[in-house]
């Protein structure tokens, strides 16, 4: 920080600068391994998990935790523990391939809004306003209800709401990157708009992006399984951890664990990304603390 | 001020105008035809062609919308494919309870989240602000869904203080009240602590102290008015986030309200008042943040001008 106030240059390399601040912050560096480990355990759930997600144990139905069964089981007698993890699946990647999609789409039309100016930027930001001009879960079931319940269709539609706030931000730094020395340079050596946009003003923008994209992976896990749980997400025998937690609704004082086990798990992996986002921005993002 | 409010004002027509063009082409947008859809399953044909003649669907898009506009206007909604009844009726009935929740939620939230920002910023590096941070951060993660159902657990099912869900006494406010405000109030904590921070290090604050303003009077007169500004304007963007998460903890509380009112509509594609709760979310959301603009400009001279 200080060698920053004082404007010496750095002689670390970025990344190296980065990892520095980054190890410094155990909250993010713990909140990260904690999302790895979910990762590792979505994607190895045929081989981690103790039962199938749909096995059914006709002796064990409504039990609480025991040895056999961690998290204890549902009305089928399913293991909800297995269900956790091959729920991961379902809720990591919606959250990660939504986000993509959206972050996508959102940096570039702020790259072309801020880059290009004039007519194209107020054509774009004026549609980004209108977008935003819709509470984000409200344009989310609009978007089910236009293309109906299902899992893919909530990527979809947490895409939609995701664009309108990465083209934003990414406009907002391209607008500011435009008129810095190396670019303005860049341009007077004849530098085409393309390679200006993406290789000297793209990587300037990306820190702000991939603050708001790991905040936002732990919104839209949120969203998805907000989704599921009224209904509008992935259909009962899923174990997506929102449908999950519908499902034990029913049976409050009777198999808490139905509805407990699912939702600590939406709460761990998104608290433990929004940690993640406030640690990386704090490493990366040197305008705040 | 007068000409800043005329210019807020124009800016809003227009977006108004584009959410209520994408609500329209919304009902277009669906697979097959829109006025089978909107007559309902079980519809006949003629049904379907009085639908067709009364939506004017024999008409050019355009036409279609403006003639849309001036129903709107006169809260023409069209009906429930699922009751039958008016969609303005419904949605009459289902306006109070959803907004008595919201702005009791947004009332406790804003209050708690702005003092606990400003106990953080005062305190800063304290144990208290850490573990307020702590809290706060704790709330933002935490699925309004599940904090519901933990709750209804512990005071309605296990304790028995509380009813479980519904709508009446104030004693059902209490559990849905709560749990929709517990996000909002962590917003506003840390970005009531962030905000408390910046003002800190500008330069009016260490002239007052410099000049031996009391610490009390720091605090209170050029540090919280200065940081109150910005929070402003994040209460009029959480009251959308409001909006959209009574409609999960209406779900939870199964509260007669606008949100479940939607849930229930989408299952049963219920396609008039999918229509017409959007556009009513919508433009409430727009009209909150044109107040919210206006307010602003109100304590900070220096945004008319821009």
């Amino acid at each position: 920080m200080s060698d920053m106030v004082l404007g010496a240059p750095s002689l670390r390399s970025p990344y190296a600068e980065f990892w520095r601040r980054f190890r410094r912050k155990p909250v993010a560096v713990v909140s990260g391994c904690v999302l790895l480990m979910l990762i590792l355990a979505a994607i190895a759930a045929p081989w981690i998990a103790p039962f199938g997600p749909a096995a059914p144990d006709y002796d064990n139905v409504l039990a609480g935790p025991s040895w056999q069964h961690l998290c204890g089981t549902d009305t089928f007698g399913r293991d909800i523990f297995s269900r956790i993890i091959w729920g991961g699946r379902i809720s990591l990647s919606v959250g990660f391939v939504s986000v993509a999609l959206g972050g996508l789409v959102g940096v570039a039309l702020g790259l072309a809004a801020g880059f290009f100016g004039g007519v194209l930027d107020s054509l774009i930001m004026r549609v980004m306003d209108v977008l935003l001009a819709f509470p984000g879960i409200l344009l989310a079931i609009g978007v089910v209800a236009l293309l109906g319940p299902g899992i893919d269709n909530v990527i979809y539609a947490i895409a939609v709401f995701s664009v309108p706030v990465f083209a934003r931000l990414v406009r907002g730094s391209t607008l500011a990157l435009k008129h810095t020395l190396y670019v303005q340079a860049a341009r007077s050596i004849g530098v085409r708009a393309p390679l200006l946009m993406l290789r000297h003003i793209l990587p300037g923008t990306l820190p702000s992006v991939i603050v708001y994209a790991s905040l936002r992976v732990g919104t839209s896990i949120l969203t998805a399984a907000a989704l599921s749980f009224i209904g509008l997400g992935a259909p009962p025998p899923s174990p997506e951890w929102g449908t999950m937690l519908a499902e034990g609704r029913s049976y409050l004082g009777v198999a808490d664990q139905i509805m407990l086990f699912p939702g600590l798990a939406i709460f761990v992996t998104v608290l433990a990304f929004n940690l993640l986002g406030d640690g990386l921005r704090d490493a990366l993002d040197q305008r705040l603390r | 001020m007068f000409e800043y409010l005329i210019r807020r004002l124009a800016g809003t027509i227009p977006v108004l105008l584009a959410v209520s063009a994408i609500v329209f082409l919304f009902v277009h947008l669906l697979p097959g035809d829109p006025a089978r859809l909107v007559a309902g399953p079980d519809a006949s044909l003629q049904d379907i062609a009085a639908v067709r003649v009364e939506m004017g669907l024999d008409r050019p898009l355009p036409v279609q919308y403006l003639h849309y506009l001036g129903e709107i206007a006169r809260l023409h909604l069209g009906r429930s494919i699922k009751t039958h009844q008016t969609v303005a009726e419904l949605i009459g009935e289902r306006f109070m309870p959803t907004l008595l929740l919201t702005v009791f939620a947004m009332l406790w939230s804003v209050t708690a989240g702005v003092a606990i920002g400003v106990l953080s910023g005062v305190k800063r590096g304290r144990w208290i602000d850490q573990a307020a941070m702590v809290v706060a951060i704790s709330g933002v993660s935490f699925p309004g869904f599940w904090l519901g159902l933990l709750l209804i657990d512990l005071f309605s099912v296990r304790l028995r203080w509380l009813p479980t869900s519904g709508y009446g006494s104030w004693q059902h406010f209490v559990l849905p009240a709560f749990t929709l405000g517990v996000t909002v109030a962590a917003v506003m904590a840390r970005f009531t602590r962030s905000a408390f921070v910046e003002v800190t290090a500008e330069d009016y604050v260490r002239t007052a102290r410099a000049k031996g303003v009391p610490e009390r009077g720091v605090v209170w007169t050029h540090t919280l008015r200065n940081a109150l500004i910005p929070v402003i304007t994040l209460t009029g963007l959480q009251f959308g986030f409001l909006l959209g998460g009574a409609i999960v903890v209406e779900t939870v509380f199964a509260w007669p309200g606008l949100g479940r009112l939607l849930v229930d509509s989408v299952a049963y594609r219920d396609y008039p008042v999918i229509q017409a709760e959007i556009m009513l979310f919508s433009f409430e959301f727009v009209l909150i943040n044109l107040i919210v603009d206006l307010l602003y400009g109100l304590v900070n001279p220096e945004i008319r001008l821009r």
